[in-house]
């Protein structure tokens, strides 16, 4: 079985968010990148359980700069056989799935993990672009999955009820919650991922279809009225009066 | 030129996520001087409805079989969108819209921006804004090619009437045979879906155990509001999880999000502080939530929510 799991990065989850170049530009300064949880917690952890029950391989594939391969490292120490860097700060998610639709269309990988989305943005896009660029079925925010042979029978999150789908190899699936257990990396896996072989490849161009022209900070809540506890009628006359959400 | 709105269903009907979407879509199209021709998939009862939202035409696709398959659903929004000519396409931000955007994107040489929650403003091209890092920045976003692909986010825009129902009428195209095979399991028909829930009730590690969840219930009964809860209560199985929110969880804007015995650490906060009116139950008048809150009550939520499920059958019979 060829395993390929995407991996992105994402400000630590308790980042201070702010802006340069007159609000057009993240301010990167004193941010940590982490992996984004989906792809570390779920897609590369599943497709690992999938690899000790079936064999095979289970490679990483992340576009970005050489910085951000501290990210892979982690990834590889968790237990990925071996790892591939497209070497560029992408600009969209069009960028991140034509580059690894590039790097993969002829590797034949039986399934494609991607995250359900990144936790910074919530797009949840580059899974649905990827599968298109490479014709694959799509199984997006799974939850469950097993693989016999060539069919995978996976259960996913269709808001508000859950579906089970039945689809033959290859495919492309997005992780949601509950696909597997987090796993922390050991002494060993961190020795181990030193050694493994990272690949860098070179980016193809992409011609971006949108651009991010300026960032806001949304206004702060004018400060938080305090309701008597004994008073709970007080709070069901604000909530219909003033808020007039009930 | 046109504007072309996919306009989902659930269960058979049109709902609101599909009246939000054609909101937007009549808005843009207005902008651009052009129609506004909603795709529905399956015959939704209520489909002419979307004419009240601002649809000139409703076509329909009815269907072979009945489960959602994003291959085959793009490839026929692809060739409505080239039969109509529709340079601007736009979906909800919903489990189906989002699987079938970035796949419509790629086939229409479009630019997609995704969980848009503004109507969009034209100059020289469209401009949109969304939410970024985690509702902590709003991101105004240009469409520079020139065909474009949107999803709405929930919640974010009230469905406007505009026009009278209109005649649902077949669409020319077919959908292909799908590769995939799909049962769907016990739906949860009844229980209120939380990212389309206006109102919602939601508890934390405060509750201290599963057992305690039943006054939490009944107040997200008596207000007809969705439950929800923070990660460590649905990590430690007291809570389905679906129902997490937050910044790894789910991501909701209701009108109203009722924080019960959470802190309000920045992760929750991630996913809810999109919320029109934020109330929070704690006892410890130090929760970093409080921060955030519109409403706050200081006290044991033991005591104050079946008080305050009280003041709102009251409130509700009165
Ligand atoms: C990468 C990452 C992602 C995360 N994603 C999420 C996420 O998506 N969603 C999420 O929720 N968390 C997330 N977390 C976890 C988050 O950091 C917090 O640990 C979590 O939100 C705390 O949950 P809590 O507020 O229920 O519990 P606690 O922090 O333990 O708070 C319990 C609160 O209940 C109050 N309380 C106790 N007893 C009572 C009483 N009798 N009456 C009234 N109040 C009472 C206490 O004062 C306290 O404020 C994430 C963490 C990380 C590292
Ligand atoms: N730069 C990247 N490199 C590799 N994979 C990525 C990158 N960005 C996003 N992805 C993958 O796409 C998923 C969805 O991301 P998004 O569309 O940004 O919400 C993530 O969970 C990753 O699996």
């Amino acid at each position: 079985m060829k395993l390929l799991v995407c991996i992105s990065k994402t400000p630590d989850t308790t980042a201070k968010i702010s802006f340069i170049n007159d609000n057009t530009t993240f301010n990167t300064e004193g941010v940590q990148y982490i992996m984004n949880p989906y792809d570390e917690w779920y897609a590369l952890v599943k497709a690992l359980e999938i690899k000790e029950k079936a064999g095979g391989t289970v490679t990483l594939i992340h576009v970005g700069p050489k910085n951000n391969e501290t990210i892979i490292r982690k990834g590889l120490a968790i237990g990925a056989d071996d790892a591939i860097r497209i070497d560029k700060d992408p600009v969209d998610s069009l960028d991140v799935a034509t580059q690894i639709a590039n790097a993969v269309q002829d590797e034949n990988y039986d399934i494609i993990f991607t995250g359900k989305e990144t936790i910074e943005f919530n797009n949840s896009e580059v899974g649905s672009m990827l599968s298109e660029l490479l014709q694959l079925p799509f199984v997006s925010y799974a939850t469950k999955m097993d693989v016999q042979d060539n069919l995978a029978r996976l259960t996913r999150d269709a808001g508000g009820h859950e579906e089970q789908v039945e689809v033959t190899l290859p495919i492309l699936v997005s992780a949601s919650k509950g696909l597997a257990e987090q796993r922390i990396p050991n002494m060993r896996g961190i020795m181990m991922a030193k050694s493994k072989a990272l690949k860098v490849v070179e980016p193809v161009s992409v011609e971006s279809r949108s651009e991010i022209i300026a960032f806001e900070t949304p206004e702060l809540r004018s400060s938080c009225t305090l309701v008597d506890p004994e008073n709970m009628d007080e709070l069901v006359r604000l909530l219909h009066e003033e808020a007039k959400v009930i | 030129m046109s504007v072309l709105v996919y306009a989902e269903q659930n269960e058979g009907v049109c709902r609101k996520p599909a009246f939000e979407a054609v909101t937007f879509a009549r808005h843009t199209a207005d902008l651009l001087g052009t129609n506004c021709i909603a795709l529905t998939i399956g015959n939704p009862s209520n489909a002419s409805e979307l004419g009240s939202y601002g649809a000139t035409e409703v076509r329909n696709i009815s269907l072979g079989w009945s489960h959602f398959d994003n291959l085959v659903y793009a490839k026929a929004i692809a060739d409505m969108a080239g039969e109509v000519n529709a340079n601007v396409v736009v979906l909800g931000h919903s489990g189906q819209g989002r699987a079938l955007a970035g796949r419509l994107a790629i086939r229409l040489q479009a630019g997609l921006v995704s969980a848009v929650n503004s109507l969009p403003e034209l100059v020289e091209n469209l401009i949109v804004r969304k939410s970024v890092y985690s509702g902590k920045a709003i991101a105004s976003v240009m469409v520079k090619s020139p065909r474009s692909v949107f999803t709405i986010q929930g919640n974010s825009i009230p469905p406007a009437k505009k026009g009278t129902p209109v005649e649902v009428v077949e669409a020319n195209v077919t959908l292909e045979e799908s590769q995939i095979k799909v049962q769907t399991l016990a739906s949860e028909s009844g229980a209120i879906s939380l990212p389309d829930a206006e109102l919602v009730v939601s508890g934390g590690r405060g509750f201290k155990g599963p057992e305690n969840w039943g006054i939490l219930e009944e107040l997200a009964e008596a207000l007809g509001a969705a439950t929800a809860c923070s990660r460590p209560v649905a990590d430690s199985g007291w809570r389905p999880h679906h129902e997490h929110v937050g910044q790894t969880g789910v991501a909701i804007r209701p009108n109203l999000y009722i924080a019960i015995g959470i802190s309000g650490a920045i992760q929750h906060l991630g996913g809810v502080n999109n919320s029109k009116t934020i109330v929070v139950i704690n006892k410890d008048p130090e929760a970093p939530f409080f921060k955030a809150a519109d409403y706050g009550v200081v006290g044991d939520l033991f005591e104050v929510v079946p008080r305050l499920t009280e003041a709102v059958k009251k409130h509700k019979s009165g």
